[in-house]
């Protein structure tokens, strides 16, 4: 018999039989949909961690000089203490890093705290409140989308004026201009100048609930001591740029605080590798995790498929027997039968991969998670469903082909 | 009474060219743990191109056996079995399933139709199995029914059609691989006597065209059609006959 004939058999049995059918495409579907969509998930979380995460908390070849890292996952409270009783970062460290640095580099000085930010009598609270130097906008890669940034001159003079994240003009200001309004910061007034580009959220944190405010305005003094900075921004032009403009940085450092050479840094040179490594750690254990689930549902798909496929040839014993009558030899009926399983699971499969695309799209609309198809798991998804439908049909198949004519056409 | 039918016969020889069926001493046995079944105990029959030929015998006496040995649907446990000058007794499953296809054309005392398919379709079966092409298929399927009188049928399914009308779709299946024999298993068995007798008519039609037939049944007036009567009694031939024409 031709395979088109087998295949054109198979189609017709699925046909009639949907309910058992469909519950054997399940397994192949859930099989192949997980691997597609975990797979998706896998390589967008993995690519979001990468691009954006580490790119908005750190900057693309920036560092951070800070007392402590910024991201730490899980360390020991001895260590948090030690962290807490180092020295902070001063003005005075970042004039004098600017100053000795031989690298190009831009620089900016960041400042942070929560803070409630009021307009007539509206309130926004509990609003990250960044003092900052003017190149902060460019090192975060902030855009503003109305107005102007401030500029170096208004950061020197800490004239009072405001950069407001998407959120808090929406909330202040709902659909009136900001631009040239007073918001209250601290009981003080500051002059709106620039609204920054909606940045959406990450990980489910919303990214526009700040302000942004010059290093030496009044409101300084409502997040750190005077002098004191939380972190210094250096952003290099490269990589290796990055890497020298750290040694020189943390050589100076370590002049500035005195230390001697068996000391350990009291501050970090902080970069999004920390992060990266954290994350490719987790990424790892999913891909570990991920073949596991997929291969327990094929394997289930696989055993469902088997199963009905040994009912169909129970049932069928006398269409069988009948065929074999007829001159249907043992791979004539042997290929009936694959091509039947096969075309369940290939069915399955292709189900499942419009499935595991759907939920890809689906998690791409409704989660922050750039995840994309992979074609690899989609040729992967089908060579598996493929595969469990020969797999699973072998052992049905050739309890079909091994039927003796006579018995089986007097199966009732 | 003509001399016996067919040439003596020993191991060793072949059978003459017009002898399309030839079984020496055929047995078959059944072990069924507890007793040895002897359906067939030696049964030496020949069957000439163009005969129509009536198997008889109470029930149990081993003729559906037979049948099943002829149409290459079983093997015996001893004994030659020549069909057409091919020795065919020991063959493989798979050389049997070519001449099944080839050479014979059965039919069932249960029509064994299938029942989702067309009677077109069902007719068609044994030549998808020739390997021949849809096109080529269809025409010759569409001949068989016409043989046996369904032309206006050939889209019905069998649960569509009364039961002569299926026994009819399965002759037609029968002989659409023009085999060498036609054998029949108590084809009327399930069907009335106004209908039997149609079916009866078919094949006296079929046989006058030239096609060698070789049929059980259980009454007398059937075996009437037939010019020659094989009776089996306890797995023997108890008689062979040609009728006087
Ligand atoms: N598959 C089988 N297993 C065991 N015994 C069988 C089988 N087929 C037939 N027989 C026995 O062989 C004998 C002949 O059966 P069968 O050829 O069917 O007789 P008939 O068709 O003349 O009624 C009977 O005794 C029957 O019980
Ligand atoms: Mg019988």
């Amino acid at each position: 018999m031709p395979i088109f004939e087998a295949l054109r058999l198979a189609l017709q049995t699925i046909r009639a039989q949907k309910l058992k059918s469909g519950f054997s495409l399940l397994g192949v579907f859930i099989g192949v949909a997980s691997l597609i969509g975990a797979w998706s998930i896998a390589n967008g979380v993995n690519r979001y961690m990468t691009e954006k995460f580490a790119q908005t908390l750190y900057g693309v070849n920036t560092f951070q000089l800070r007392r402590q890292p910024m991201f730490v996952p899980n360390v020991p409270d001895s260590v948090w203490r030690s962290w807490r009783r180092r020295p902070r970062i001063r003005f005075s460290d970042a004039e004098a890093i600017t100053e000795g640095l031989t690298v190009p580099v831009i620089t900016a000085w960041q400042s942070s705290d929560n803070v409630t930010v009021s307009f007539a009598n509206k309130e926004a609270r509990d609003i990250d409140l960044t003092a900052a130097s003017e190149r902060y906008f460019d090192i975060k890669n902030l855009r503003i989308a109305v107005g102007r940034a401030f500029t170096g001159q208004e950061n020197r003079s800490g004239v009072p004026v405001a950069v407001l994240g998407d959120a808090v003009a929406q909330r202040l200001f709902v659909d009136r201009p900001p631009l040239g309004r007073n918001v209250r910061i601290g009981g003080v007034p500051y002059r709106v100048v620039g609204v920054v580009e909606k940045q959406g959220s990450l990980m489910g944190f919303p990214l526009d609930r700040f302000v942004v405010v010059p290093a030496l305005s009044p409101a300084q003094n409502l997040v750190n001591p005077p002098g004191i900075l939380d972190a210094f921004l250096v952003k290099a032009r490269s990589d290796p740029e990055m890497r020298e403009a750290m040694s020189q940085a943390e050589g100076i450092m370590r002049s500035r605080r005195h230390l001697r050479p068996q000391q350990d840094d009291n501050f970090v040179l902080d970069t999004s590798e920390g992060i990266q490594r954290f994350w490719a750690g987790i990424s790892r254990i999913l891909m570990i995790v991920m073949p596991g689930i997929v291969i327990v549902s094929l394997v289930i798909g696989g055993i469902v498929i088997m199963n009905i496929m040994l009912m169909a040839v129970a049932e069928r014993t006398r269409e069988i027997g009948l065929r074999k009558s007829l001159g249907a030899r043992r791979r004539d009926v042997l290929r009936q039968f694959l091509a039947e399983s096969t075309a369940i699971a290939a069915v399955g499969a292709a189900f499942g991969i419009v499935a595991g695309i759907g939920l890809t799209l689906l998690i791409n609309a409704i989660s922050p998670l750039p995840a994309s198809v992979s074609p690899t798991s989609v040729i992967l998804g089908v060579v598996m469903g493929a595969g469990v439908g020969v797999v699973a049909g072998v052992y049905p198949a050739t309890r079909a082909a091994r039927l003796d004519p006579i018995a089986a056409l007097r199966q009732e | 009474m003509r001399p016996p039918l067919g040439q003596q016969f020993r191991t060793g020889d072949t059978p003459l060219p017009d002898v399309i069926i030839l079984t020496h001493k055929l047995t078959r046995e059944y072990d069924m743990g507890s007793e040895l079944v002897r359906a067939l105990r030696g049964v030496s029959v020949q069957i000439r191109k163009n005969e129509y030929v009536a198997v008889m015998g109470p029930s149990g006496s081993g003729k559906s056996t037979l049948m099943n040995l002829v149409g290459c649907l079983d093997t015996p446990t001893s004994g030659e079995y020549w069909l057409n000058g091919q020795k065919v007794s020991d063959l493989e499953d798979d050389e049997l399933a070519r001449i099944r296809n080839k050479e014979i054309g059965f039919v069932f005392q249960t029509f064994n139709l299938l029942p989702r398919a067309d009677a077109l379709h069902n007719v068609e079966l044994p030549l998808i199995y020739a390997g021949l092409s849809a096109r080529s298929r269809r025409a010759q399927a569409e001949h068989a029914l016409e043989r046996v009188g369904l032309a206006d049928r050939m889209d019905h399914k069998p649960n569509e059609l009364s039961g002569g009308q299926r026994q009819r779709v399965a002759i037609a299946r029968a002989l659409v691989n023009e085999p060498s024999i036609l054998l029949a298993d108590e084809p009327t068995g399930n069907l009335d006597s106004t209908t039997s007798s149609e079916i009866m008519g078919v094949f006296a039609e079929l046989h006058r065209q030239g096609q060698t037939v070789v049929m059980v049944t259980h009454e007398q007036d059937i075996a009437a059609h037939a010019a020659r009567v094989i009776t089996l009694r306890d797995g023997l031939v108890a008689t062979d006959q040609l009728k006087a024409a």
